[in-house]
């Protein structure tokens, strides 16, 4: 994996890629919005997974940490904005600031158990703090409702004048402005010094201690910082759909998500969310005629990624990318 | 007294059943550094087969487990072959998980597919079904069976990998690939008969264990990761660890079950947290650096 020459920062027009990624997500969602008036809430809940691929996406693909319980910063976030919003806290970017910071917290300590390690003792620890707050969503039923889920979640008005209406219109554009201005922080984010660092531990970890990195430090704000990330699609998620279920916290998401960042394309923002719309809409589609053909699917669209494309679906686009730039270039 | 004893009959089947599946696994991540996640689906394939053979073709159930042990063997030699064959001793765990879960789902798609998506029973043979008397109370035959076929697999592996040849050369492959390679050893043979070893035990118990870890649609999945922390609390490659891995983590569960129950797995997996911090090769394990 040496493809970082491409994420050193080109000179050119100051924020135009930022400026684009924007556009291109704005567009795409009015796509959704117009042509597809009755799926939004689907397209809602869409959105809200792809924070969490995103979220997965900062640890697992820019910092090479193998982790099968993201869902545990997600379901968290969703679980606390949920119990705020029952007992009283009802506006809407409050609830998001609690997800946030929820997730960030859940970040940090399971950052802190799992970046100690790496290979199979770091897998096991994040399947088992994964089970661990799943297994805690379900026992603390006075708080989380348990098994029943959490019902009851209405958020109030969006600057108090937008309205959470049934046909999640509201909640879809929400979502969607929340994603453009989290994706283009996370552009700025992973280009940052400190997100080139994190590449560096990823690519070779005993040569960044070398160069005197103090790598477990990084590891856990990366962590922190995809928890505020899964926390902001948590607290979304808990608000347009208005219940939490075990669901969110369970390892069948946590697995569903690795699956869907590594169909796009683990290490790009864009792969993240590619592999989340592409996944969504398939599952949405194939999952409802028959699961078992859905399962079998998945099964052979893994083993074929893993086998013939590595680095997931995205990477043909951006070489075609790089050609078009060289081509113009010269 | 009664409690402790129908707790600890249990508990110790449990453990065996763990253990009889988990050491295939354990065999194969010590030797060829796969995280298979996918075991848990070749021992549901084992089920499913041995269900099948009893129902259907009225067979006995020694003959079923011998046939799911083989059936299995034969369906897991392709994905040995074009699949796992390419991530051996890979360092990256990664490529390795989603190989592996993108088999699991395969096999659960195709499996249910084929023999439907229900519960598979196998019926017991009457030696086996009813309960046996050892002077002061009863135990289900069944439960001593399964503690009997764990501690048959655990001596007959052990003197396997102690005493054979074959046993001599794994230990050599696990200990230095290359080394062991260029004195001569056909490695890729090795790996090969160690992948159907682990599979065929996986799937023998998955039969023998069918009736405490049920054979249903989605047993793949739910199981894979309680064997997946067997290993890892054990340590990779190694007889006795998984053993006492399986017999810790049966009591742990199979306690936690009789006495309280509503606290799920969380004590469970406090427990895996804890150990793997401490001993993140395991209780046996050795670094593999």
């Amino acid at each position: 994996m040496t493809d970082t020459v491409s994420h050193v920062p080109r000179r050119t027009i100051p924020f135009a890629q930022e400026a684009g990624g924007a556009l291109a997500i704005a567009a795409l969602g009015a796509v959704g919005y117009f042509l597809f008036p009755d799926d939004l809430a689907f397209l809602t809940r869409l959105i809200g997974i792809s924070f969490l691929v995103l979220s997965l996406d900062l640890v697992t693909g820019f910092c090479g940490i193998a982790t099968l319980g993201h869902a545990a910063q997600f379901g968290v976030a969703a679980y606390a904005a949920g119990i705020a919003c029952v007992r009283g806290v009802t506006d809407p970017l409050a609830l998001l600031g609690i997800g946030i910071f929820a997730g960030t917290l859940m970040g940090l300590i399971s950052g802190a158990l799992i970046a100690r390690f790496r290979g199979l003792p770091q897998l096991v620890l994040s399947i088992a703090v994964g089970q661990l707050v799943a297994a805690l969503a379900n026992k603390l039923q006075w708080l989380t409702g348990g098994s029943d889920g959490l019902s009851g979640i209405s958020p109030g008005k969006v600057f108090g004048i937008y309205n959470f209406d049934m046909y999640s219109r509201t909640a879809y554009l929400f979502s969607l402005a929340v994603l453009i201005v989290v994706f283009v922080a996370l552009t700025r984010f992973v280009r940052s010094p400190f997100g080139l660092m994190c590449r560096a531990i990823k690519d070779d970890d005993l040569r960044a201690k070398m160069i005197g990195v103090a790598v477990y430090p990084r590891l856990v704000i990366m962590y922190g910082v995809s928890g505020a990330v899964a926390g902001v699609g948590g607290a979304l998620t808990a608000m347009s759909t208005g219940v939490v279920g075990l669901d969110s916290v369970a390892f069948e998401r946590s697995a569903e998500v690795l699956v869907m960042l590594v169909l796009g394309g683990a290490g790009h923002l864009w792969g993240a969310l590619a592999g989340t719309v592409i996944f969504m809409i398939f599952e949405h589609i194939v999952a409802a005629a028959n699961p078992f053909h859905w399962m079998t699917l998945v099964g052979v669209l893994l083993i074929g990624i893993v086998v013939f494309a590595p680095r997931g679906l995205i990477e043909p686009v951006l070489s075609l990318f790089a050609r078009f730039r060289k081509g113009r270039a010269s | 007294m009664r409690l402790a004893l129908s707790i600890l009959t249990d508990a110790v089947a449990y453990g065996m059943a763990l253990f009889i599946i988990s050491i295939g696994l354990s065999i194969m991540m010590g030797l060829m550094r796969v995280v298979n996640l996918a075991h848990g689906a070749f021992a549901m394939i084992g089920g499913y087969l041995a269900s099948y053979a009893i129902r259907d073709l009225h067979v006995h159930y020694s003959v079923a487990i011998l046939l799911a042990v083989v059936g299995t063997i034969l369906v897991s030699i392709p994905f040995e072959l074009l699949l796992y064959r390419r991530i051996y001793r890979k360092s990256d765990p990664l490529i390795q998980v989603l190989m592996t879960i993108g088999i699991t789902f395969l096999i659960i798609g195709v499996m249910n597919f084929i023999f439907g998506p229900s519960l598979k029973t196998i019926a017991l043979p009457p030696l086996l079904s009813g309960p046996l008397d050892i002077g002061f109370r009863s135990i289900p035959t069944h439960r001593l069976f399964v503690i009997a076929c764990g501690l048959v697999t655990a001596l007959a592996l052990w003197l396997l990998i102690e005493k054979t040849e074959f046993g001599i050369k794994l230990r050599a492959s696990v200990d230095h690939s290359g080394m062991a390679d260029a004195l001569g050893i056909r490695t890729e043979i090795i790996y090969a008969a160690t992948f159907a070893l682990a599979i065929g035990l996986g799937a023998f118990g998955g039969v023998v264990g069918a009736e405490i870890l049920p054979i249903e649609p989605f047993y793949a999945l739910r199981y894979m990761v309680t064997f997946l922390v067997v290993v890892s609390v054990g340590g990779a490659g190694s007889i006795m660890g998984a053993l006492s891995a399986s017999m810790l983590l049966g009591l742990a569960d199979t306690t936690g079950k009789y006495l309280a129950p509503e606290f799920g797995e969380f004590f469970f997996y406090l427990t895996v947290i804890f150990i793997v911090f401490l001993f993140p090769h395991g209780l046996f394990g050795r670094s593999h650096a």
